[in-house]
């Protein structure tokens, strides 16, 4: 298991945004959290990379317990994270948006991270804006940006919050498509809203409502279960 | 010509121009040139944090009086030689500004202002309490025949000028290659979005103390250079006055730029210069005319020529 979890809990003031949570991610997988608005995804995301301090429970990263790292060690452990509301170095070139991401890992070696920032640029079709400020790319450009630096990490787990959130369709597409070549590289932890999406990449599905675990299930067993059109639709069986 | 090109032609131009200033300027200015130059290297330290990092300390004075005190003591009191004492400021101001920086950066915004303010108005009340050794407010002169360095004379103008100079140049060649460095590029990554640096692994608080102390042993060798050229030491450059006015020269000059420190001193002091020797009331005047530096050039001299026509400014 490249991520377990464990009981893991989150409580504000005394309200539970996550309860017990047990939670594997398998090496390789790529794996969608859904469930409606207000489920937990975010805050158990959270959670894993260390942005969001758990009340308890345990997180364990490649086998090593990580539950009292902070977020930058766990980084550097080699996970990678997207904001769900699009974090990306306004003032700073495209080129030197990546260039940072690549450098903290690839360190003084100039030649490499060169390398790497070229190779993403490539990748996402982005090369001919690499000299633009992040500030005026197009938000969907921006949202790209933000997983092109999660990929010049070169991340063993790369966790995407809400990654089509406000793209066109087409640019949808277009992350499918990126989804897909990534899926051989890292193993992905998605949580996404766009049904669409997470049938189209996900392997296995984990279901929240209420801050619990509903259901875990490969997509089609999501779909036929009875438990998630519910919490879903707020009705019986569709 | 590349970026980095330009850069460097812009850098050692204008230490090119100031090494042939002197012998052109009159004493007066040269005079006020050296003054300028050190007081620039007291900005540049502070444009690290404040420009780069995106850090605003209103506690700078007590790194600058640490270096200060650091070398005039020492001279002063224990009669060292200025060499030995120089680095006894370095290291006086390295280890202010390591303790300061380790507890203030539990604050942010508004409390980081707050508390760095406090820190220094700690400091400059420890050097009038230790009145028996500083002098207080009043402060203590170094004599003239302790400020000699391998043979030169310190107090000499051409001498004076020419030490400002150097270590005016040393200063910014080190921001210059500081400001292309990975560690500058991090601290630019930190000033822009934080929470994204450490999102991307980097360890934030860390890089933001060494930011600190960096900052605090360029200013605290500002002020070992000032005390030790201008041949005094003394508790008003302690004061919040000498805290607020390197944030007024940067951001006059230009924050987040190599020279912006330089030209906003330079500008301050002639400003000042010029409106006192028109009126008494000069500060209505330095005031006028700095709201009008805010409204027209809300960058800074330096930072509004880079916006508007060369984006390579460093």
């Amino acid at each position: 298991m490249i991520l377990s979890t464990c009981g893991l809990t989150k409580a504000y003031a005394g309200v539970a945004a996550n309860t017990d949570i047990d939670f594997d991610l398998p090496v390789g997988q790529t794996r969608a959290i859904i469930g409606p608005n207000g489920a937990g995804k975010s805050t158990f995301v959270g959670m894993v990379c260390g942005r969001i301090p758990a009340t308890r429970g345990n997180v364990s990263f490649d086998g090593t317990d990580i539950t009292t790292m902070a977020a930058h060690e766990r980084i550097r452990k080699g996970m990678a994270y997207t904001f769900q509301i699009t974090s990306v170095f306004q003032g700073l070139s495209v080129r030197e948006n990546i260039n940072l991401a690549a450098r903290r890992r690839l360190g003084k070696n100039k030649l490499a991270v060169t390398r790497k920032t070229d190779e993403i640029l490539q990748r996402l079709n982005i090369a001919n804006r690499s000299d633009q400020l992040a500030s005026n790319l197009s938000y969907g450009h921006q949202r790209i940006l933000e997983i092109g630096m999660g990929l010049a990490q070169d991340p063993r787990l790369f966790i995407l919050d809400e990654p089509t959130q406000g793209l066109a369709e087409s640019e949808v597409d277009d992350f499918n498509q990126l989804m897909k070549s990534m899926d051989a590289e890292t193993t992905i932890l998605l949580i996404e809203h766009n049904m669409n999406v997470v049938m189209a990449v996900a392997e296995y599905i984990t279901v929240l409502d209420q801050g619990m675990v509903l259901a875990n299930g490969t997509p089609e067993e999501i779909r036929a279960n009875t438990a998630v059109q519910e919490a879903y639709l707020g009705t019986g069986h569709g | 010509m590349t970026n980095t090109a330009k850069s460097n032609t812009l850098h050692f131009g204008l230490l090119f121009f100031l090494a042939i200033a002197f012998l052109v300027l009159p004493e007066y200015h040269s005079g006020n040139l050296a003054r300028i130059m050190i007081l620039a290297i007291y900005a540049m330290g502070y444009n690290v944090l404040f420009g780069y990092t995106g850090l605003l300390s209103l506690g700078h004075a007590l790194f600058f009086s640490a270096g200060m005190y650091g070398l005039g003591l020492t001279m002063h009191l224990n009669g060292w030689t200025p060499a030995p004492a120089f680095v006894v400021a370095l290291l006086t101001s390295t280890i202010v500004a390591a303790i300061v920086g380790f507890l203030v950066l539990r604050t942010t915004g508004v409390a980081f202002m707050i508390v760095t303010l406090m820190f220094a108005q700690a400091g400059y009340l420890t050097i009038l309490y230790f009145g028996t050794y500083t002098r207080g407010d009043e402060g203590f002169a170094l004599q003239q025949a302790t400020r000699q360095l391998i043979g030169f004379d310190l107090t000499n103008p051409s001498v004076r000028y020419y030490t400002a100079l150097i270590l005016f140049s040393v200063v910014l060649l080190l921001l210059a290659y500081l400001v292309r460095s990975p560690f500058g590029r991090t601290l630019v990554a930190i000033r822009e979005n934080e929470e994204r640096a450490k999102m991307l692994g980097y360890n934030v608080t860390a890089i933001k103390l060494q930011a600190v102390i960096l900052s605090g042993v360029i200013s605290g060798a500002s002020g070992a250079a000032y005390a030790l050229l201008f041949g005094y030491a003394g508790a008003t450059f302690a004061t919040v006055q000498y805290s607020i006015l390197p944030l007024l020269w940067v951001l006059v000059g230009g924050a987040g730029t190599t020279t912006g420190a330089f030209f906003g001193v330079l500008f301050m002091t002639y400003l000042i210069d010029y409106a006192s020797g028109q009126t008494n009331a000069y500060l209505i005047v330095v005031g006028l005319v700095l709201v009008a530096v805010t409204l027209f050039l809300p960058h800074g001299i330096v930072g509004t020529l880079r916006n508007k026509y060369a984006g390579w400014l460093p």
